[in-house]
């Protein structure tokens, strides 16, 4: 047996919604069985009876409301009426999530200030994602691994061209605006910063500058394969370049696993060109000195941070600027003692590139024809080849001023550079012979001769007098050869940093705003560092289905 | 080579370019392109009386019995079966229907004109809720209020819309309800005061029987649904105004008719592509369960092809318990339909996102590369002919149509 009651509320006019929401709540009651709540018009007083709903002797009208509860038993059916005042109180909070956009696209509108992209999704979707962010004119953080190198290469390009910046992809850290995005520690801000192609490196700085006392301007991540050939570098220049530019940033560093060979003297040739000291700790790749010109080499990564502080403390003093004669065209170094050329090659070669010579530090650099220089050429002319049925050059200038006249004919040369080495044993009078030949070289071939002397002053030949021939003779003459290298690296013509539009600064030292698409973790890191920040619910494109992505991607290239 | 935003930008200009005004009543046959005296015009794509739902053979049923063809079930049923009476859909002549749509050749419909580019789009009569044709119901009442409406009522319509020449904005009307709390599709309460204010001094000037007058205003201002037919065909006038543009991924047609629901593309011609129907989710009204829900039937969803209904959900927090739970939810409705849309609409805006324009023109692109399939508003019809309405609520099309379309689109333009 069932009990049925009912109430009539006379003028009690709901929305259609809230009556069946009460029924709906009133169904859900423990013991009862049925119910339903309406305003009593005939229609509805007839769906009533339809189901079995409408007690004899109802009396009720269309402006009033007919509340009926079927149950199991008595109190449970009381029970139920006395409650529909707290139901048809009950306001909803507002349960319903903000909005989370499943397109990069709407994620845009939403927060059109976000100049930050982080991608964060399944390898073979994240080339996809990144390029629709920089088609969106955004900087990507490309966390994603498993991206092909050509997509890495190709989305590089097109930020270069469109003056953005794609970190990544396999990039875990960067601090962008005091921000950490990925893995990054908690540091200050600051006057320090930094371009990496390593995670843990960028971190291991960072955290240290900080403890430290110092503070991170930015810090850029480039993902670990920037620095290989193929890739040539190109965030990190793009970073480099936008450090250089940035009024925040009095120091840089730049820290990396050993990078290919040519994009070193690519990167380190781009680095001298700056006003800025840089120090670089390419952990691994042999430091060709302490110090070339702005450039300060580390060997761990502690030390570069350190460093990075005390040349960010030391600052205001040391604003030297290089002379601004540059250099264009190949170095040509011609040497009498051989570790002398050495210790030239393994200073050049981390910023002259094609570098050979007879004494080479890795095996390309193996000149082919000792006879006949190319691109820049170090030669050690006391080696048997040379010396053969004649005197060491120490002693002997003959072979020296000879080569020195082809390299002086040779319109690919840019720049002599020459050993002069006195004492005991050596030529009486080396500047002598040499001068003249210099001294034909600077002023009728316009090109700078550089000579590093290796002497003292009781030595017979008179040093002071010999550098001071040299020196009359029109070169510029040194007495180690790092400083020679370090004014050689500073003439080198600065070749603009990056090639394509330069990366606006505007995106760099206001508040971070940033969409995020992938790992929920970074979004709700990026809140908690105080970021703005909205979270992209995506999903495979198209669901994962080949045949449907190939077609959108096909109908994309019409664009 | 095919400038595929180029062509959905012109699509979709068309479509809220596209001015469609209320012109007049007249009877189906006389109007209808291709309307003829066996002839049953229904909503969605093509359909057979073997696959047809309960609700669409009821109606079917008391179309041929408001015709005088048919006196019951089994004889209206032979008619059909027999190929006497053919079936076609509304959107093949230039119009739609609400839920099974039938429209006879006897039928008094409004007569829609896009004043832009000068296609005219057709639809019914509404009349109004419980027991209705539309949701199946053909009982001796049913029809005896069929005819009252055809008889009685849509002459004077119709000689009250013959009186002024200007005919009734549809499109200004529409975007003054989005801002009353309507969003044309379910909710249609502001627009139907709308509608029967502007109707009611044309009314009063036509007619010299006050109580047919006080009749005819009663039944169109009780009725929150007086306008949701009109606002239908002004809808078909602007998504037709932009359809057949070559190259152009914007959906032009979305249809149910019980048993399948299918979709046009702008630049796939007259092509259908459908799957059979979803069943809609929402509230029911009392004594009934999701078990009585027939499949999500009618042309009305021409509404959120033309950027209203569901897609203007944002509008109307006053409805979106029925199909969501909170207005924020309702405004997440209209957020979401923005990423699968190619436009904001220039003349539909909504107050509450600061006058942004209602998101226009689904793109089979979006849908199908973001799996965001269109959001639809809809009543509920009783899975079986004749009882008629049972609740409202929230439905969305299958994925596959849009695939479907997506790899015709392919077959068509990228084949080169």
């Amino acid at each position: 047996m069932s009990v049925i009651r009912y109430e009539v509320r006379k003028g009690a006019y709901y929305d259609s919604v809230v009556l069946m929401q009460l029924q709906k709540a009133l169904t859900g009651l423990a013991g009862v069985l049925d119910a339903g709540v309406v305003m009593a018009t005939a229609a509805n007083k007839e769906l009533l009876a339809a189901g079995d709903l409408l007690p004899e002797g109802v009396e009720a009208g269309a402006d009033d409301l007919l509340i009926v509860v079927k149950g199991e038993e008595e109190t449970a059916v009381v029970n139920a009426l006395a409650q529909v005042d707290e139901l048809l109180k009950r306001r909803r909070t507002s349960t319903g999530q903000d909005f989370r956009p499943r397109s990069l696209e709407a994620a845009v509108n939403i927060l059109p200030e976000a100049n930050w992209v982080l991608v964060s999704v399944p390898g073979r979707y994240a080339a996809g994602v990144a390029e629709e962010a920089l088609r969106l004119n955004r900087h990507v953080f490309l966390y994603s691994d498993n991206v092909s190198l050509e997509d890495e290469i190709r989305l590089k390009q097109m930020a270069r061209e469109k003056g953005l910046l794609v970190m990544g992809p396999d990039c875990g850290t960067a601090i962008i605006n005091g921000i950490g995005l990925g893995f990054a520690n908690r540091v200050q801000r600051g006057n320090i910063g930094l371009v990496g192609a390593s995670g843990t490196g960028l971190q291991a700085i960072t955290s240290r500058i900080h403890n430290l006392g110092g503070g991170v301007s930015q810090a850029i991540g480039t993902g670990g394969r920037d620095l290989k050939e193929a890739v040539g570098g190109l965030t990190t220049l793009q970073g480099m370049d936008l450090l250089a530019r940035d009024e925040e940033t009095a120091v840089i560093v730049l820290v990396s696993k050993p990078p290919a060979p040519s994009v070193v003297t690519r990167l380190l040739s781009a680095a001298l060109s700056i006003t800025k000291p840089v120090v670089v700790s390419f952990l691994g790749y042999p430091p060709p000195a302490r110090r070339l010109g702005n450039l300060y080499f580390a060997t761990t990564l502690a030390e570069a941070a350190d460093l990075a502080i005390k040349l960010a403390k030391e600052l205001t003093s040391e604003a030297e600027t290089a002379e601004t004669s540059r250099i264009s065209g190949y170095i040509r170094g011609l040497f009498s003692g051989g570790t002398l050329a050495y210790e030239a090659v393994l200073g050049l070669q981390a910023i002259l590139h094609p570098l050979y010579t007879n004494v080479p530090v890795r095996p390309e650099q193996t000149l082919p024809d000792p006879l006949t220089s190319q691109g820049h050429t170090i030669l050690d002319l006391g080696e048997d080849v040379f010396t053969q049925g004649r005197l060491h050059p120490m002693m002997d200038n003959d072979l020296r001023l000879r080569r020195l006249r082809q390299e002086a004919a040779d319109p690919e040369t840019g720049l002599i550079l020459l050993d002069v080495v006195l004492g005991e044993g050596a030529h009486p009078d080396p500047a002598a012979e040499l001068a003249p030949a210099i001294a034909e070289v600077c002023r009728q071939r316009q090109i700078p001769v550089v000579a590093v002397v290796v002497g003292t002053e009781d030595d017979p030949q008179n040093m002071d007098a010999q550098i001071e021939q040299l020196q009359e003779a029109g070169a510029t003459v040194f007495q180690d050869m790092t400083t020679a290298i370090s004014y050689i690296a500073q003439q080198l013509a600065a070749s603009s940093l990056v090639a394509g539009t330069p990366v606006s600064l505007t995106a760099f030292g206001e508040e971070l705003s940033a969409i995020n698409v992938g790992l929920e973790s970074f979004y709700d890191s990026l809140k908690a560092q105080g970021g703005t920040a909205v979270q992209v619910e995506w999903r495979p494109p198209a669901g994962g289905n080949e045949k449907l992505m190939a077609i959108l991607a096909k109908m994309k290239q019409q664009a | 080579m095919i400038d595929i935003e180029q062509a959905n930008e012109t699509a979709v200009n068309r479509m809220m370019e596209a001015r469609p005004i209320l012109k007049g009543v007249a009877t189906a046959r006389d109007v209808i392109p291709g309307m003829r005296d066996n002839l049953l015009l229904h909503a969605g794509p093509p359909i057979t009386w073997e696959r047809a739902s309960g609700p669409m053979r009821g109606a079917i049923v008391g179309a041929l019995i408001f015709e005088g063809l048919a006196h019951d079930w089994e004889s209206a049923e032979k008619l059909v079966t027999s190929g006497e009476i053919e079936l076609e859909p509304c959107h093949e002549h230039n119009a739609v229907g609400p839920m099974a749509g039938v429209t006879s050749p006897s039928m008094k419909v409004y007569i829609i004109e896009n004043v832009t580019h000068g296609n005219k789009a057709y639809s019914n009569l509404n009349e109004g809720y419980g027991k209705v044709l539309r949701y199946g119901a053909y009982s001796e009442d049913v029809i005896t209020k069929l005819r009252w409406m055809n008889d009685e009522m849509g002459p004077v319509l119709a000689d009250a819309l013959a009186t002024n020449e200007d005919g009734i904005d549809i499109r200004a009307l529409l975007a003054e309800a989005l801002h009353m709390g309507d969003e044309g599709h379910n909710r249609n309460k502001a627009g139907s005061f709308i509608f029967t204010s502007k109707l009611a001094p044309l009314i009063a000037q036509v007619t010299k029987n006050n109580d047919l007058a006080a009749k005819i205003l009663k039944f169109l201002g009780d009725n929150a649904l007086s306008v949701l037919n009109p606002v239908m065909a002004a809808c078909k006038a602007m998504a037709d105004a932009g359809h057949n543009i070559e190259g152009s991924t914007v959906v032009t047609t979305m249809a149910r008719n019980g048993t399948d629901f299918g979709i046009r593309v702008s630049g796939l011609g007259n092509q259908w592509f459908t799957a059979p129907v979803e069943t809609p989710q929402g509230l029911y009204f009392s004594g009934f369960t999701a078990e009585d829900a027939s499949g999500d039937i009618g042309d009305s969803t021409i509404t959120e092809t033309a950027g209203i209904g569901g897609f203007a959900m944002a509008a109307a927090p006053a409805i979106v318990t029925f199909v969501s739970g909170t207005p924020q939810d309702a405004l997440n409705a209209t957020l979401e339909m923005y990423e699968i849309t190619v436009a904001e609409h220039k003349y539909f805006t909504i107050p509450y996102l600061d006058f942004r324009g209602t998101p226009t023109g689904v793109d089979i692109r979006k849908v199908v590369e973001l799996g965001i399939p269109p959001r639809i508003n809809t009543g509920i019809a009783h899975k079986e002919a004749g009882v008629g309405q049972v609740g409202a609520g929230l439905v969305r099309p299958p994925m596959a149509i849009f695939e479907q379309a997506l790899m015709a689109y392919a077959e068509k333009y990228l084949n080169d």
